[in-house]
């Protein structure tokens, strides 16, 4: 039997389709990666949201990897519970998407600050914090849409859910 | 049919007509921003509406999946509220008839995800957390609108005066939901009713509304007794599916 750790590598190569500077193992989705009583390897993947256009290409480019790594008869499993967390991605995943321009979730969903209005977001440009939301609601379900009042250039912030 | 295949369609159609209403904004709304906004919450929706519609048909057992529910009912075999197929109307409109929902939906999942049927637990647990964002966006957009000019005021009154009315489905309950809330898997809909009157109450009064007055009227959409609006929502949402049965791509 193969160690789970060869998996998770192939599985930190599968790109999400939408910001693809991050892996799906960047990204917290894969839930579980485990042999069921079937001898078949089990691949468990979560929804960021529940409408995200982006889970059935990343279900299909998941199985595709798994399949060309020589996991042919994979099974991809579903996972709702807990529901998925912008906690859980990686440190290195945010990183990532403030290189690319995308500003990370800025604190954690339990943080006691969230009490007390939005958190002051950094623009991923300039890192000015001089900035303010355009919309709750950006290209993707993930992002919300903000402006930098220093730079003066829209950009992208994943938001905390 | 038994009571909870029936308690799971009225979640999941009163989601999908919703959807499906948010969807005819994309391309006609005032704002790209609410464009965007609109679409987005469609989105969440029809998502929610396709995990409770994938597990209908399985409670069902006749081999109907997600699509056979969504695509091949007939008007009089969907159980969504009746409120949710309301025309969409001007902006503000649309804005009071998602604040209604949204604070019904807040409540509604709040419970659910404590409900003794895991599966339903687990699709409200994900549900809320979005409910959470459209909430904010609903209300956010009719304190701006209430509290707004003579115009903006005056339409949106206008519209919670129209609408009102149909929010007494939301807690009149009937066999099937005594029947869940005695099983553990749904709330007792009359409990939730306090909670969302304030809720509501709190945004009227910052965008200074007024609470329109009870009326003894409703509409039993979750009983299949729908308004004339509904027909055509389903023509256009349907027709793909039906004039191809089993396209895909």
């Amino acid at each position: 039997m193969v160690s789970s750790d060869q998996v998770w590598r192939v599985l930190e190569n599968v790109p999400d389709p939408e910001i693809p500077v991050l892996s799906v193992v960047d990204l917290g989705i894969v839930r579980h990666v485990k042999w069921g009583d079937d001898g078949r390897l089990h691949v468990g993947l979560t929804p960021t949201y529940s409408g995200c256009p982006a889970t059935e290409v990343i279900q299909g480019s998941v199985a595709r990897a798994l399949a060309m790594a020589g996991y042919q008869d994979a099974v991809i499993d579903t996972v709702l519970t807990p529901p998925w967390t912008s906690d859980w991605l990686s440190e290195q995943g945010k990183e990532k998407l403030r290189a690319f321009g995308i500003a990370p979730p800025a604190e954690s969903v339990d943080s006691p600050r969230r009490l007390f209005g939005s958190p002051k977001i950094a623009c991923p440009r300039c890192a000015s914090t001089a900035t303010e939301r355009v919309s709750e609601f950006g290209s993707t379900p993930c992002k919300a849409h903000y402006r930098c009042t220093a730079c003066l250039e829209p950009f992208d912030y994943f938001k905390c859910i | 049919m038994t009571a909870r295949f029936q308690y799971v369609l009225r979640l999941a159609d009163t989601c999908l007509v919703l959807g499906q209403r948010l969807g005819e904004w994309v391309g006609h709304s005032p704002a790209l921003e609410e464009d965007l906004g609109l679409a987005n919450l469609s989105l969440d929706l029809i998502g929610q509406a396709r995990l409770l519609l994938t597990y209908a048909g399985e409670l069902e057992g006749r081999g109907r999946g997600e699509d056979d529910l969504a695509m091949s009912r007939d008007q009089s075999d969907f159980l969504n509220l009746a409120l949710v197929e309301q025309p969409n109307g001007d902006f503000g409109r649309t804005i009071v008839r998602q604040l209604l929902v949204d604070a019904f939906q807040l409540e509604l999942y709040e419970a659910l995800q404590r409900s003794a049927d895991p599966r339903i637990a687990e699709v409200a647990a994900k549900a809320l957390k979005e409910t959470r964002y459209h909430f904010r966006y609903s209300a956010g957009w009719v304190v701006r609108l209430g509290d707004g000019t003579e115009e903006s005021h005056r339409r949106v009154q206008g519209a919670l005066d129209e609408l009102w009315r149909f929010t007494r489905e939301f807690f009149a309950e009937d066999e099937i939901d005594r029947e869940m809330a005695a099983a553990g898997i749904g709330p007792s809909l009359a409990q939730l009713q306090p909670r969302w009157q304030a809720r509501i109450d709190d945004v009227l009064k910052e965008a200074t509304l007024k609470r329109p007055a009870d009326v003894p009227y409703s509409w039993y959409g979750k009983r299949g007794d729908h308004s004339e609006h509904l027909g055509y929502l389903l023509a256009e949402m349907q027709f793909l599916h039906r004039a191809y049965p089993g396209a895909s791509w």
